[in-house]
């Protein structure tokens, strides 16, 4: 496989010879960077993908970037104030963002099965296409598969990004990826589901069709005799529709898988690892930036999300626990009593957070990093997001931190 | 006296990254008292159980985990726990009720094992619900194995669930007829049956929250049985509504602040006074729209338990101490 080896400043991955502390992620550079054509946001579950995509989308938009932005099960009230609602896989204009820089956004919600009937229907006649559609094993595979999401949001944004190249539309794409439960699924996802299609198992199945019986050995009779003793013989019969129908779209599936993989590791790409400040989260993201590395994927940073605010005063949590004791032995002073027992578990967590952080940086000391604070509630509209994109490009900038 | 006593399969839901792991470990210390035995079980893959009580990672074999929380009389059960992977699952399930002998080893060289665990639609759901129901209902086939007084699974996610447990429909489809289609309907009796309680762990946030809702709303559907919903990661809640309303209008009283911080001991400094009023005020923020989520969920009609966010994070330690909160409130 292809690696891209020229890496501009902001995206040093972890196997770079300049091994110093990389310092904090300049997202508005790479924004205004107009090389940069394609943004992808990923990260374990629940850690914040979907908003700093919007966030990140909305940013480069307000600055001029005309962008799309292609969201997976946003939060519903975030859905509705960005206006895409319905799930039609098209990319739909956001309303009420600053446009005077010349810029706009278009948003949209990945319907995974739809995308994935979709690449069936362009592959196949109407006849056949109706046949898979309607295959029991083909609404498992497009609707359930483990995987089915991830290859689903490549081909989209593979979709995307042609269509947007034709037609000029957009100069930058900001993929979301899905829940999954490890970030890996999105660069593993593709390569199983062609593997899976690729497997003996399948190509067994596929034989009788493609030709004479006599790559049938006794073997395989074994077992589809087992088969059929266990699961019933209606059970075969769907598999085999199922396989050597999609054999005719099959081709078709690992092809373009292998192109949008490819445009992952151009030069215009640019991953962000999102991780909570938490164990499990920053260790998909430490799983995750080796993995970039490996497969030669552009990593631009790691955002650590939804941090614990710093508390404003210095009081350390042993002093503020002290006081709270003593006011507890006293019996008086309660409102002091319980905010001294705020400040102190605010320090702990603080504390506990940047520990975390501090063992990921010595790990991956190239990592250009920045950390958003947790805002007070969810981020459901045009204000909260452009806040987020406001503390995503706070830290940023100042390339003195980043010097040594 | 334990809310679910007639429970036998603790099923433990809810939004990814809610504390299902957590929630599922600290409720599997709690029943495991009087010298019960209790199994917790995984079937994601992930190893999360092992990473939570601290061991090697788990084998597709039943292991003694640890002692569980003890009673008032100090007495303890033992926690077992399993990782369930679909491949060891359907070799064991082939081999306890089929003899298909060189059928079965042709099953694994032609990859059919591999395929029926990952694409056969449903198949790997009820593999993995099939374990646990072995688990629960032992039968003479499993020689030597023990009999759990209760099983707690970390299962998958309030997306997926009501899929994962409902095993009759996906399956039934495919295999209309034979054994697969038996052997699942037996096993919806036992999930569809009070002798199974799904909880589910939510955060005090909307979207978790409204997972909650229409998990509750899909299981109900299934003919699941809800059980208890874990209100996971609680804010402390110390201050009274008069001072939390205060914070949040900016009107705390600064004096009196000052005056108690004083009595604590503390050195007071504007700067100090500034940064708790701060704090407090972000606080209360936060707890009005945490209380939003809680008025919510008080509007199901569902037994619900709340677990505080442990500020240094859950180690073992933590892990008792929720279990000993669970059992307070009248979980386990
Ligand atoms: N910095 C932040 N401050 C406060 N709330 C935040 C912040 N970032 C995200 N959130 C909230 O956290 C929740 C989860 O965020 P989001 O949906 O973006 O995560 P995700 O990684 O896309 O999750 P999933 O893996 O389920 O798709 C949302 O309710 C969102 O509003
Ligand atoms: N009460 C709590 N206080 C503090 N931290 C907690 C609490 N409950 C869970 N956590 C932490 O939150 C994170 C997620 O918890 P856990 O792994 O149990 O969630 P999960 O729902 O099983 O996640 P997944 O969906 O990834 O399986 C862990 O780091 C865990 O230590
Ligand atoms: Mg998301
Ligand atoms: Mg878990």
């Amino acid at each position: 496989m292809a690696r891209s080896t020229t890496q501009r400043q902001t995206r040093v991955g972890p196997a770079s010879p300049d091994a110093r502390r990389a310092g904090s992620l300049d997202v508005d550079a790479l924004i205004a960077d107009r090389r940069t054509g394609i943004i992808v946001c990923c990260g374990s579950g629940g850690v914040g993908k979907t908003t700093t995509s919007a966030a990140l989308a909305l940013r480069a938009a307000e600055q001029g970037r005309k962008v799309v932005v292609l969201t997976i099960d946003p939060a519903r009230r975030l859905a509705q104030s960005m206006g895409i609602e319905a799930l039609d896989n098209t990319p739909r204009p956001v309303t009420g963002l600053d446009e005077a820089a010349g810029g706009h956004l278009d948003a949209m919600m990945l319907d995974m099965k739809r995308t994935f009937d979709e690449v069936v229907e362009s592959q196949a006649s109407p006849e056949k296409a109706q046949q898979i559609l309607a295959n029991p094993f083909y609404i498992a595979l497009s609707s359930s598969f483990a995987g089915t999401q991830e290859y689903m949001a490549m081909e989209k944004l593979g979709q995307i990004h042609r269509d947007a190249q034709a037609a000029g539309t957009y100069d930058l794409i900001v993929v979301d990826t899905p829940p999954s439960r490890s970030a890996l699924d999105f660069l593993d996802a593709p390569e199983r589901l062609s593997s899976f299609l690729d497997g003996r198992f399948v190509r067994l199945l596929l034989a009788p069709a493609r030709g004479p019986a006599k790559l049938m050995t006794a073997g395989f009779s074994l077992i589809t005799n087992a088969l059929t003793k266990i699961l019933g013989a209606q059970f075969l019969k769907d598999l085999q529709t199922f396989v050597s129908a999609l054999d005719t779209v099959f081709g078709g599936f690992r092809q373009r898988a292998q192109k949008t993989y490819s445009l992952l590791q151009a030069d215009g790409t640019a991953f962000l690892v999102v991780a909570a400040p938490e164990p499990d989260a920053l260790r998909e993201a430490a799983y995750f930036v080796e993995r970039l590395s490996e497969d030669g994927m552009p990593l631009a940073g790691l955002i650590v999300n939804r941090a614990s605010p710093a508390p404003d005063s210095p009081l350390p949590a042993e002093d503020a626990l002290a006081g709270v004791g003593k006011l507890r032995r006293d019996g008086n002073g309660t409102l002091a009593a319980g905010l001294l027992r705020l400040h102190a578990d605010q320090v702990q967590l603080v504390e506990r957070e940047r520990a975390l952080r501090e063992r990921f940086a010595t790990a991956h000391p190239q990592v250009p990093t920045v950390v958003v604070p947790a805002l007070a509630g969810d981020v459901h509209d045009l204000d909260g997001l452009r806040r987020i994109g406001e503390l995503l490009a706070a830290s940023g900038g100042s390339s003195t931190d980043r010097s040594d | 006296m334990s809310d679910w006593s007639k429970v036998r399969l603790h099923v433990v839901t809810g939004k990814g990254g809610t504390g299902k792991s957590t929630v599922a470990s600290a409720l599997a210390l709690a029943l495991a008292h009087q010298g019960k035995n209790v199994l917790v079980c995984e079937v994601e893959g992930r190893q999360g159980l092992a990473r939570m009580f601290d061991v090697d990672p788990l084998p597709y074999q039943e292991r003694r985990l640890t002692t569980g929380l003890p009673d008032e009389d100090g007495g303890r059960g033992i926690v077992h726990a399993l990782h369930i992977d679909a491949e060891s699952a359907l070799l064991e399930y082939l081999s306890m009720y089929y003899r298909l002998g060189r059928a079965g080893k042709a099953l694994d060289r032609f990859g059919v094992i591999e395929f029926a665990t990952t694409i056969a639609p449903g198949v790997r759901d009820v593999l993995l619900s099939g374990k646990v129901y072995e688990a629960v209902e032992r039968n003479s086939r499993n020689k030597g194995a023990i009999r759990y007084d209760a099983v707690v699974l970390d299962a998958p996610p309030t997306g997926r669930i009501t899929n994962f447990l409902n095993v009759g429909g996906e399956v039934g489809g495919l295999a209309k007829v034979g054994p697969i289609k038996t052997q699942s309907d037996t096993m919806m009796k036992l999930f569809q049956s009070p002798r199974t309680a799904v909880h589910l762990v939510t955060l005090l946030e909307e979207m978790p929250v409204q997972e909650t809702i229409d998990g509750i709303a899909e299981l109900e559907r299934a003919g699941l049985p809800v059980g208890g919903i874990v209100v996971n990661m609680v804010r402390p809640r110390d201050l009274s509504d008069d001072d939390l309303a205060a914070a949040r209008a900016g009107t705390l009283d600064r004096s009196r602040i000052e005056a108690e911080v004083k009595a604590a001991g503390i050195e007071v400094t504007d700067a100090l006074l500034d940064g708790l009023l701060h704090e407090a005020r972000e606080h209360a923020e936060r707890r009005a729209l945490e209380d939003a989520q809680r008025a919510v969920i008080a509007g199901i009609d569902v037994p619900t338990y709340e677990l505080p966010r442990m500020a240094g994070g859950v180690d073992l330690g933590a892990l008792y101490e929720l279990a000993g909160l669970l059992r307070e409130q009248g979980m386990a």
